[in-house]
């Protein structure tokens, strides 16, 4: 199997990043309900569609709709083969030494709960330790947090800076004897940090400590290869990487796979079944019991086949400059602080305002149109450590423009002169 | 800036929330209880003294948006002088209002203010959660038989999620 870097380059000729064209791929982005453009800014939440990916949903139910993996008809054969070749795709895509490495679930919250029920749970002691870190979303620390009540394990929290950065000493001195497991994000949702996790994951494998990588909120914006980030298990989402929703991956050695116990029963997932005992399909098949979400996985493999149409160095360029426009223009409103301010950032600015609270100013965007997002971001804890109860995000995609930025910077502008 | 969003941000409303009424912790209260949004962190606790039925004092402390701020604020003057059910038959009229099933805003007094918050239902929450707190003081809060009765405050802390 080739690395994500090598099927880049095996692509026909990329597409230089043309805004207009690129816009022009996702039909939402030009829709006028209520008469006025839409600046979507909650990328972080999920991500728009491109029409390719709309499409491959809507022919498969019009001309390819079967169930996958049980009839020997044609149309069966070729939902299953269509499905299928999304998990090859996928495992290009992350650098997956096999397809067989690749799971479907509902989503990373699914895979991050299948890791530690059917990974974690049966190795688990008590006194045994799970580390994950303090800027976690709520979906990699509540999973945790059930495995170690059925368990007795212990979770252990890696603190983060009041920049929002992850305290990486303080990391490496929480990895002791009695880590199992390390559970940690690559980029944070409520702040946009990136964390060194090919370093994190070589400290961990240092101590003989698997780790698990939630690509969420990275898999939109930087190169997947889970061979250069080293790590053991890897879950992200179709609809925060431009597909549908309802479709998640996980990402596991094949080695840590094979020896895990299946999740869930079901049809689909087994070798033979008696009343007495019943034997497991092979991988992957033992992961996903029940007819999986199709038309989902194959929206996801067009969403996947579109992102490596498009040069990803020209979007990461264009996401930068937004990052820096929008981190240039919010930080200059009066009374506004930003909430993050690691210098490895994707394109996501969380803010907070002393003169009004998120809720209200979301209200307020939103009558220009904007959408952000207001609230704690599934980041409880992390709000409660850097002390606010709430910020408002702005998070980018490549299909936002510069003047989509100077659009949220005016909304806040007159919202200021309104509730200040 | 559209009609709708001026009609939920009324100088009244600004107003509460810049200068809040009755922002303050009430002592020897008769009762109190907590509200939490936990879809946004927003927090309100509402203290009650309950005289012979009537409620001589309401207050509030808390953090939140403008709508929960200013909602708590004109709620405490609302209700000050009322018998505990008339406080609960106004949030039912209160609640009509901002939920969108109806109520006379005529009958509502200051409170007409909220007319607003129905056409954005993502705010219903932010109005009603001092309200739900107050129903819970209420409930923590029996009726002292005399007013100068000095028995020591059992003050539990009642907890009033927003729904």
């Amino acid at each position: 199997m080739t690395t994500a870097a090598h099927t880049l380059q095996a692509m026909p000729p990329l597409r230089a990043l043309d805004l207009t064209a690129v816009r022009a791929d996702f039909p939402l982005l030009a829709d006028r309900a209520g008469g006025r453009a839409l600046v979507y800014l909650d990328n972080a939440a999920t991500s728009q569609k491109p029409r390719v990916v709309i499409d491959a949903v809507r022919t498969f139910y019009e001309h390819g709709n079967a169930n996958v993996h049980r009839g020997v008809y044609r149309l069966s054969e070729s939902a299953s083969a269509a499905y299928e070749h999304t998990r090859v795709q996928i495992a290009s895509f992350i650098g997956a030494r096999t397809a067989r490495e690749v799971v479907f679930t509902r989503g990373t919250t699914e895979a991050i709960n299948l890791v530690a029920q059917s990974y974690a749970r049966p190795r688990l002691a008590p006194g045994d330790e799970i580390l994950i870190t303090a800027m976690e979303h709520h979906s990699n620390i509540v999973p945790w947090q059930l495995v170690c009540g059925q368990t007795g394990a212990v979770l252990r929290v890696a603190p983060v800076t009041d920049a929002g950065e992850l305290d990486v000493a303080g990391f490496e001195a929480l990895l002791g004897e009695r880590t199992r497991l390390v559970a940690l994000t690559q980029v944070s949702n409520a702040l946009g940090t990136i964390n060194p996790v090919t370093a994190l994951v070589a400290a961990a494998h240092a101590r003989g400590v698997p780790v698990l990588v939630d690509a969420a909120q990275s898999a939109p914006h930087l190169p997947l290869d889970v061979q250069a980030l080293g790590c053991d298990f890897l879950a992200c989402s179709s609809h925060k990487m431009f597909g549908p929703t309802g479709v998640g991956i996980l990402y596991g050695r094949e080695a840590l796979l094979d020896a895990m116990p299946p999740w869930q029963g079901g049809g689909d997932m087994i070798d033979t079944v008696t009343f007495e005992e019943s034997t497991w399909a092979d991988l992957p098949a033992k992961f996903e019991a029940g007819t999986p979400n199709i038309s989902g996985v194959i929206g996801l493999g067009a969403a996947v086949h579109y992102l490596e149409s498009l040069d990803r160095g020209a979007l990461a360029a264009h996401e930068d400059a937004l990052l820096k426009h929008a981190t240039d223009l919010v930080s200059r409103i009066a009374g506004v602080r930003i909430v993050g301010t690691a210098p490895e950032k994707i394109a996501v600015v969380s803010f907070v305002a002393d003169w009004a609270h998120p809720h209200d100013l979301a209200t307020v965007l939103d009558d220009g149109g904007i959408c952000v997002r207001a609230g704690h971001h599934c980041a409880q804890p992390l709000m409660r450590r850097l002390g606010v109860p709430a910020t408002t995000r702005a998070s980018f995609a490549f299909y936002n423009t510069l003047d989509e930025v100077d659009a949220l910077a005016d909304a806040l502008a007159s919202a200021h002169r309104m509730l200040a | 800036m559209s009609s709708e969003l001026s009609e939920l941000y009324q100088s009244v409303i600004l107003d509460h929330n810049r200068a809040p009424r009755n922002y303050r912790r009430i002592d020897d209260a008769s009762g109190s209880a907590r509200g939490r949004n936990p879809s946004c962190g927003d927090e309100v606790v509402v203290f009650v003294r309950n005289d012979a039925g009537v409620l001589t004092d309401v207050s509030f402390e808390g953090s939140g948006c403008a709508i929960s701020r200013a909602s708590a604020s004109l709620m405490t003057q609302s209700v000050k002088g009322k018998t505990r059910d008339e406080a609960l038959a106004l949030f039912e009229r209160f609640h009509a209002l901002v939920a969108g099933d109806g109520a006379d805003a005529r009958s509502l007094g200051k409170l007409a203010v909220f007319s607003g918050v129905r056409a954005f239902p993502a705010r219903v929450k932010c109005a009603s959660l001092a309200w739900h707190a107050l129903r819970s003081a209420l409930e923590d809060a029996p009726a002292r038989r005399h007013p100068d009765d000095s028995r020591p405050n059992s003050e539990t802390k009642r907890s009033a999620d927003a729904v």
